[in-house]
C-alpha cells in the first residue's frame, strides 16, 4: 500500500506542509517558500502520473516499444514557468512593501496599517511621489 | 478571413501588448492599447453575431484538430462574456489614460497598459478555449497581470493587498490545476469536449469527487465567492482608480463562466448537482454572503470599499442563481454577471472620475461633489439606482429573474431574504447619493471642476446601456435564457 503508492505520499506530505507554512507563517518571503512548496508537490503529482512502469523515454528506437506518457511532463514545464513568474512577482511585491513598511513580518504590517486607519484622510503614498 | 475570428480575437490585444511595452511613451501606447481593445470589441460583435441564435463555433488553433491541437469552441454564453471582457475593458481602457496620468510617470505608462491588455488578452483566452489545461494557464496570466495592476495602486496598503491576492489566487488556481491532473489521470485527455463524454463512466471513482471538490475551492477562491472572498475588498479598495473598474467587471465574472462551463459542461448537470449536491453548498453560502456582505457595505466610510463589498454580495446572487438550478435562476446568474459586471465597472470609474479631482475615496471628502461634479455624480445615481433594482434599470431584469426562479421552487423565505438585502443596497447606495448631493462640499473641494471628457463619456456609455438593457432585454436575459435551456436540457 505505501510502497506502491510512494510518490503519491510524498506529494501529499509536500502539499500539507506547503500549506501549513504559507497558513501558520507571518514572514512574507517564508510564505512564498510555503506556495513553492505546494505547487512544486502538485508538480510531482502530475510528473509521477506519467510514468508508465517499464516504460522509456518517449524517443523512437529500434527495441522499444512502451514508452511514458510524456504529455505530463510538457503540462508541467508550463506550470513551472507560471510558477517560477508568480515567484518572481510576490518577490518583488515583497521588496516593495519592505520598502514601503520597512518590514515583512505580517502583524507588523497590520500593525502600521492599523496606525494609519486611524488618520485614514491623510493618504500615504509610495515610490512615485518620493522620487 | 470571417473563420479566423476566434483568433483574430485573442491574437489582437495580445500581440499589442508586448509592442506596447517597448513603445516607451504613454501617449502612443494608450493609443495602440485603445485601438487594440476596441478592435477585439468589434470582433467580439461579429463572432457574437455568427453564434446568435445557438450556433457554435469550433476553431482548430494552428490547423491541429482536436484532441491533439487546442480547440476553440465558441457558443452564445462564451460570446456574451467574450462582449463583456472585451467592451468593457475598452471602455476603461479609454478613460484610463486621464486617470494615470495624475498618479505614474508618463514613460511608465506603456507598462501599465501592457499589463492591461496581457490580463484582457488572458481573460479571452480562458473564455474561448475549450482545453482544460489552457484554462489554468491563461487564469495564471491573467492573475498574474491583476495582481501587478493592483500593486500600482498609489497607497501602500495596496502592496499588501495584491500580495494577499497573489498568494490566495495562487491556491485557488493550483486546486484546480490539480483537479485537472485528477482528470487526466481518468480520462487521458484535456479537451473538453472529450472530458465531458469520458467522466460520467467514471462518476463513482473517489478520484473524481475529490477533483470535483478542488476545483469548486479553487474557483471560489477566483470568484471570491462567499467565505473565499476575503482577498477581494481590500485588492478593490487599493488598486488604482480606473483598473477596479476593470477587475471588478471582468476578473470575477469569467471566474464564474468557467464555473459554470465546468459544472454543466465537463462534470456535467447529474454529476454536480444530484450526486455531489453542489446546490446545497452554493445556495446556503451565497445567502449568507448576500446578507454579510451587504449589511458590511451599508457601514463602510471609504466609497471604494462600500462597493467592493456590495460586489461579493452581488457575486452571491450569481452564485444562487447556479445554485437553484432551474432555468429562471441560471438565465438570472448570467443576465447578472453580464449587468452587474456593466454596473458596476460603470460606478467604480464614475468613483474613479469623482477621485480624479479629490484625491480621496473617503466619503467625507465626497460631499457635496453632486454640486461640483453634476454630470459624473448624475451617471454614477443611474448606475446605483441600477444596481439597487428599479424598474427600467438592468439591475432589476436579473433580480426579477432571480427572484422568479426562487419562487418556482417555492422558496419563500428565499425571496424575503434577496428583498431584505435589496433594501439593503438602497440604504449604501442611497448614503452614498446622500453624502454626494446633500452634504456641504468640504473647504478645499469647493471649486472641483467636472472631469475631462475622455473618462466622462465612458461613465455615461456605462450610465445609458444600464438603462437600455433595462428595457431591451433581448441580448441579455433572451440570451442567457436560451443558454440556461440549453445547460439544463440534459436533465
Amino acid at each position: 500500500m505505501i510502497s506502491g503508492l510512494f510518490n503519491y505520499w510524498i506529494v501529499v506530505i509536500l502539499m500539507m506542509a506547503g500549506l501549513y507554512i504559507v497558513m501558520s507563517s507571518g514572514h512574507l518571503v517564508k510564505k512564498i517558500i510555503g506556495l513553492n512548496i505546494f505547487q512544486t508537490s502538485v508538480f510531482i503529482f502530475f510528473i509521477s502520473m506519467g510514468k508508465v512502469s517499464g516504460g522509456t523515454a518517449p524517443i523512437l528506437k529500434d527495441g522499444f516499444t512502451l514508452y511514458s506518457n510524456p504529455l505530463t511532463h510538457v503540462l508541467i514545464l508550463t506550470a513551472i514557468v507560471v510558477g517560477v513568474a508568480t515567484t518572481a512577482l510576490g518577490l518583488a511585491i515583497s521588496v516593495r512593501i519592505y520598502e514601503a513598511y520597512g518590514t515583512v513580518e505580517e502583524d507588523e504590517i497590520a500593525e502600521l496599517d492599523a496606525d494609519n486607519r486611524q488618520n485614514e484622510t491623510s493618504v500615504t503614498t509610495v515610490a512615485y511621489n518620493k522620487k | 478571413m470571417i473563420e479566423q475570428l476566434p483568433a483574430i480575437q485573442l491574437l489582437l490585444t495580445l500581440i499589442a501588448a508586448p509592442i506596447c511595452s517597448m513603445l516607451r511613451n504613454g501617449d502612443r501606447s494608450w493609443w495602440l492599447a485603445t485601438a487594440a481593445s476596441w478592435a477585439s470589441v468589434v470582433v467580439a460583435c461579429l463572432i457574437l453575431n455568427q453564434v446568435w441564435g445557438g450556433g457554435t463555433i469550433s476553431y482548430h488553433m494552428g490547423g491541429w484538430p482536436p484532441p491533439w491541437g487546442i480547440e476553440v469552441v465558441i457558443d452564445e454564453l462564451t460570446a456574451i462574456v467574450l462582449l463583456l471582457v472585451t467592451l468593457f475593458g475598452a471602455l476603461v481602457m479609454t478613460a484610463l489614460r486621464e486617470s494615470l496620468s495624475t498618479i505614474m510617470r508618463h514613460q511608465r505608462q506603456s507598462l501599465y497598459y501592457t499589463a492591461f491588455l496581457l490580463c484582457m488578452a488572458s481573460l479571452i483566452g480562458i473564455t474561448i478555449t475549450g482545453d482544460a489545461f489552457n484554462v489554468f494557464v491563461f487564469l495564471e496570466i491573467s492573475s498574474l497581470a491583476t495582481y501587478t495592476l493592483i500593486a500600482r495602486g498609489r497607497d501602500r496598503r495596496a502592496l499588501t493587498a495584491a500580495f494577499r491576492y497573489l498568494i490566495m489566487g495562487t491556491i485557488g488556481a493550483t486546486f484546480i490545476l490539480i483537479a485537472i491532473g485528477f482528470m487526466y489521470m481518468l480520462t487521458g485527455t484535456l479537451n473538453m469536449a472529450d472530458l465531458a463524454e469520458r467522466l460520467p463512466a467514471h462518476k463513482d471513482n473517489h478520484v473524481l469527487h475529490a477533483s470535483f471538490a478542488f476545483f469548486i475551492v479553487g474557483i471560489g477562491l477566483k470568484i471570491a465567492l462567499f467565505p473565499l472572498h476575503y482577498w477581494l475588498p481590500n485588492a478593490y479598495t487599493y488598486a488604482p482608480k480606473a483598473t477596479t473598474a476593470f477587475l471588478a467587471a471582468t476578473a470575477t465574472k469569467v471566474s464564474l463562466y468557467v464555473m459554470i462551463r465546468f459544472v454543466f459542461d465537463v462534470y456535467g448537470l447529474e454529476f454536480s448537482f444530484q450526486q455531489m449536491h453542489l446546490g446545497t453548498l452554493l445556495v446556503p453560502l451565497s445567502i449568507a454572503g448576500i446578507l454579510i456582505a451587504s449589511l458590511t457595505a451599508v457601514f463602510q466610510t471609504d466609497a471604494k470599499r462600500l462597493l467592493a463589498w456590495s460586489s461579493v454580495s452581488q457575486l452571491g446572487y450569481m452564485a444562487l442563481g447556479v445554485g437553484i438550478l432551474n432555468v429562471n435562476g441560471l438565465t438570472a446568474a448570467i443576465t447578472h454577471m453580464f449587468n452587474h459586471a456593466m454596473m458596476k465597472a460603470g460606478l467604480f470609474l464614475a468613483l474613479a472620475t469623482m477621485i480624479y479631482r479629490v484625491q480621496s475615496s473617503q466619503l467625507t471628502a465626497l460631499a457635496g461633489i453632486g454640486r461640483t461634479m453634476p454630470l459624473t455624480t448624475g451617471a454614477f445615481t443611474v448606475l446605483g439606482i441600477g444596481l439597487i433594482g428599479v424598474p427600467f434599470t438592468a439591475g432589476f431584469v436579473s433580480k426579477w429573474y432571480l427572484i422568479t426562479g426562487v419562487l418556482d421552487k417555492g422558496w419563500l423565505p428565499v425571496a424575503a431574504l434577496l428583498i431584505v438585502s435589496s433594501l439593503m443596497a438602497i440604504i449604501y447606495i442611497g448614503k452614498m447619493i446622500d453624502v454626494m448631493y446633500f452634504k456641504p462640499a468640504p473647504e478645499e473641494f469647493s471649486n472641483a471642476q467636472e472631469a475631462p471628457l475622455s473618462m466622462l463619456i465612458p461613465c455615461w456609455i456605462f450610465a445609458l446601456l444600464t438603462i437600455y438593457f433595462g428595457i431591451d432585454t433581448r441580448l441579455t436575459a433572451g440570451l442567457a435564457g436560451r443558454v440556461a435551456s440549453n445547460l439544463l436540457g440534459g436533465a
